[in-house]
């Protein structure tokens, strides 16, 4: 295939950053899409020059390490896939394609396409798990848990964190990310204890980290790969304005919704 | 070296019980007078990590990613595997014990084996209090499927990202540990040497991967869950930043690295398609409850998968392993796979590749509850191949996955080298020479969320170590050795990409310390790995400097150490005259060929211990001794 890339280089967070179009030999149709910058890193090397930096790992679209904006639509043209498993053949010959790192206040950029989304962990860190420790558990199927409410449960929890959601935004809003967290959570009857207090404290801290708010754009269920659905920002308001009218995070009495 | 496993007196079943309450024990109070430092922060590291933190310790954390939610765990896709037996299909502790045992082919310690069947059962307790959203049944019990060689339903499922909502679960555990300011979690930090002073591990360097700043770090005791290397055949399902570099560091510093040689070839992976090629992705062993494998019973038939009949099909696991059918292990699966591949039965491009057929299952159960079981990874696969396995088979060859060998621990998961843990598919412990499916999850829970945790705070109980200062020479000289490496990497400005070094390595390692091994292939690896390494020395071009993020180097330091560890597996490939497990020594096969192993000659673990640089590594074995199970030569048919 015959393509001009137009990649986002940026050699630090204080460069200002700029388009440099390159035209990769050897791409072929049943590469996939960091298989093709691997192959323009190489010839980038060959050159003596600067590869791009780009974050990946598992390239199978579960780790959630890779993402870039490809011609506008964060993970490129293909549903519910990471950039990691979108493929060549998805592009016509002679395409221009266009690169860019996700694009928000609270991802600032490290290096070309690299950002840091280390705003995420702090969201979960504010209050997106159940406080067991190790050791304290009573017997698994002691607690049933309805198979309707088990996949609603994992649909959400299948969340990858690679942050799509936050570039597709015109908000830069990280609400489908908290929320799902939120819904996964909630749907299960070992998250209720916390569930007031987790919809206040990561709503706080979703703000307090430079995400805007959302307004329903739905941009981000779109190119979400695991395709979550915007309903877990209706659970998540529905918990966070139950838990205000309970009086704040100390206040949460019982069980919860 | 001493090779003392501590394996606890007393009966099977009641070992680790008196062990606990032999082992000694840190006071609260005390306790955050420790400093323990973990790195990697997969499900082994990172359950470590979160217990160690909810135990009051002072817990420092390290990853070379960007969040602790990224490790290579996350991709494991079938399930985990417990003696819960609520299927009530005739599950137990020792049946699971046993299958553990006989899988890897009576090469693991029957006393570590028995304790990771036991504690499989605290694993799913904790992690459905955890919120994992297990797989239910309608009445809101947990479900279970099969996984390969075994007759029980025992896995425990969350559609096929159980990996991810496991490792999730051992994020959330650590984040909540960080909010309350009882964990320090440094991320995008590479261990690239341990300290050892006084003969005991007292702290890591690490070099910051976005500023390039080299650091030490000191603490009373140091956990390595830094996971596998299968990475050392360039191609494999691992992750494309897994490496060996921290266990071999630390193999350099004096830990006995055990078994090298055994690694698992997975045999369902989708097969290479071009050069260019980053990773193999893997199709869970799951699809394997409902896919048959074939191949066209005659060499040479290219026509479409449909339009070969029933009768001219050759459905050669069902066929050779009526018992187990599909469901062999990987490793007789794998080699299986291999041989009708290479007597020319082989489908699809250059004829690497076999049939695996859901039609007969979509037929019997519908689509519906096929998509159920195993929908993201048809999605998967078509997304990579552009074919639709609902109706076409799957086309699947073997690929390096798992790495059962590992640095040496004794029972309490401590190395040689005192003070120095390893946790999870970094060390060598319970998958002997073959580990079955939905058993790698559970080793690495349990290894940090259960043993880890109490023996570490034996250690520290036992031996109270003393604060140590960053002004020892042990800091001073780790911290300079990694600096004058860093630089010397970036000095050779030689002509070759660090990638085309390791693109060679791996086709070395594949061709002769993969699927099947001789003594010609690996004599002739170990002529060729040194002179490949020599070349990589002289010849290497990384470009940029080390105080800045640069991919490159991060990546030429890995392979370089590949480029040691390569050799190393092949040394201990060739000192083990015997087939077992994912060991296969064509020399020593039956005549319808299965594995024959010498448990005269080689029932033991095979310990190296690093020989200083030029020489030679010296062996240390530790006998394998089987009191509860009898060793049989292991049979599926």
């Amino acid at each position: 295939m015959k393509l001009a890339i137009h990649v986002w280089r940026q050699s630090g967070p204080t460069d200002a950053g700029r388009f440099v179009e390159y035209h990769p030999d050897g791409i072929d149709a049943d590469m996939s899409f960091l298989e093709m910058l691997d192959t323009l890193n190489e010839s980038l090397l060959a050159r003596g020059e600067r590869p791009i930096a780009f974050d990946s790992d598992c390239r199978e679209g579960i780790c959630g390490a890779c993402g870039m904006m490809i011609n506008g639509v964060a993970h490129g043209p293909s549903r519910a896939t990471a950039t990691c498993q979108l493929y060549m053949r998805r592009f016509q010959d002679g395409a221009k394609i266009c690169v860019e790192p996700w694009r928000a206040r609270a991802f600032p950029v490290i290096e070309d396409l690299v950002v840091d989304r280390s705003a995420f962990d702090r969201i979960v860190a504010a209050g997106g798990y159940v406080s067991v420790n190790t050791g304290s558990a009573p017997e698994a199927n002691s607690t049933l848990v309805p198979k309707h409410d088990a996949d609603g449960a994992m649909d959400a929890a299948a969340c990858i964190g690679c942050g799509a959601c936050v570039a597709a935004c015109p908000n830069a809003s990280a609400s489908l990310f908290a929320a799902a967290k939120i819904a996964h959570l909630g749907l299960l009857p070992h998250g209720q204890s916390e569930r007031n207090r987790r919809a206040l404290r990561m709503v706080a801290q979703m703000d307090a980290e430079g995400f805007g708010n959302c307004t329903l754009h739905g941009e981000c269920q779109e190119v979400c790969p695991k395709q979550i659905s915007i309903d877990t920002i209706a659970r998540m308001n529905g918990d966070f304005i139950r838990a205000g009218c309970r009086g704040g995070p100390e206040g949460s009495r019982g069980g919860g919704g | 070296m001493n090779l003392a496993s501590r394996i606890p007196p007393g009966p099977l079943d009641s070992k680790w019980d008196e062990h606990r309450f032999a082992m000694k024990l840190v006071s609260p109070a005390n306790r955050r007078k420790y400093t323990v430092i973990v790195v990697g922060t997969g499900l082994a590291g990172g359950a470590a990590a979160a217990t160690l933190a909810e135990l009051g310790y002072e817990v420092q954390a390290f990853s070379f990613h960007d969040s602790p939610r990224r490790a290579h765990s996350i991709a494991a896709q079938g399930g985990i595997n417990a003696a819960k037996n609520y299927q009530y299909d005739g599950d137990s502790v020792f049946r699971l014990f046993f299958d553990t045992i006989k899988g890897g082919d009576f090469r693991a310690r029957e006393a570590n084996v028995y304790r990771l069947a036991q504690l499989s059962l605290n694993i799913i307790d904790h992690c459905v209090a955890q919120g994992i959203p297990f797989a239910r049944e309608y009445g809101g019990l947990l479900a279970n499927r099969s996984f390969g060689g075994v007759q029980v339903s025992r896995t425990f499922y969350a559609r096929g990202q159980t990996g991810q909502q496991l490792l999730l679960g051992c994020y959330q555990a650590m984040e909540r540990m960080i909010d309350e300011q009882r964990l320090r979690m440094v991320t995008r930090h590479e261990m690239l040497d341990v300290i050892v002073a006084d003969g005991r591990a007292r702290g890591v360097v690490t070099r910051d991967l976005v500023s390039g700043k080299i650091e030490a770090h000191l603490a009373d005791v140091v956990l390595l869950a830094t996971g596998g290397y299968s990475n050392v055949y360039h191609l494999s399902t691992n992750a494309r930043n897994s490496n060996a570099t921290a266990i071999w560091r630390a193999y350099k510093r004096g830990a006995a690295f055990a078994n090298p040689g055994f690694t698992q070839i997975h045999p369902t992976c989708i097969p290479v398609s071009g050069d260019y090629q980053s990773k193999l992705t893997l199709m869970s062993e799951s699809l394997r409850n409902d896919g048959r494998v074939w191949v066209p019973a005659k060499a040479g038939d290219t026509r479409a998968p449909r339009d070969v009949p029933e009768s001219e099909r050759d459905y050669f696991l069902e066929r050779r392993y009526p018992s187990f059918g599909n469901l062999v292990p990987r490793d007789i699966a794998s080699r299986a796979i291999k041989e009708v591949c290479d007597g020319g039965r082989g489908v699809g491009p250059g004829a690497r590749g076999v049939y695996l057929d859901f039609s007969a299952a979509i037929e019997r159960l519908g689509v519906r509850t096929i998509n159920d079981r195993y929908g993201n990874l048809f999605e998967m696969y078509e997304e990579i191949t552009a074919e639709d396995p609902h109706q076409v088979p799957m086309r699947i060859y073997p690929a390096p996955h798992y790495t059962m060998g590992g640095l040496w621990v004794d029972y309490d998961l401590m190395s040689t080298v005192p003070g120095l843990f390893v946790a999870g598919e970094a060390n060598f412990s319970d998958h002997g020479a073959n580990r079955l499916g939905a058993s790698a999850l559970m080793q690495g829970l349990a290894d940090g969320y259960f043993i880890a945790p109490p023996t570490i705070a034996d250690y520290l109980a036992t031996n109270k170590p003393k604060p140590i200062s960053a002004a020892h020479p042990a800091v001073v000289s780790a911290l300079a050795m990694v600096e004058e490496r860093t630089k010397k990497l970036l000095s050779i400005r030689g002509k070759r990409s660090p990638e085309s070094f390791y693109r060679r390595l791996g086709k070395i390692m594949w061709d002769q310390c993969g699927m099947s091994r001789s003594r010609e292939g690996l004599e002739h690896a170990l002529r060729q790995i040194p002179e490949l390494r020599e070349e990589f020395w002289r010849d290497v071009f990384v470009p940029g400097t080390g105080v800045e993020l640069n991919q490159s180097l991060e990546r030429a330091g890995r392979i370089a150490d590949f480029l040691e560890l390569a050799e190393l597996m092949c040394i201990d490939a060739l000192h083990r005259e015997e087939s077992c497990g994912g060991h296969f020594r064509v020399e020593h096969q039956s005549p319808d060929g299965d594995a024959l192993r010498d448990d005269d000659r080689f029932a033991y673990v095979a310990a190296w211990e690093y020989g200083g640089e030029g020489s030679p590594p010296v062996l240390h074995k530790e006998p394998l001794t089987f009191e509860n199970v009898t060793v049989t030569a292991r049979s599926y048919k």
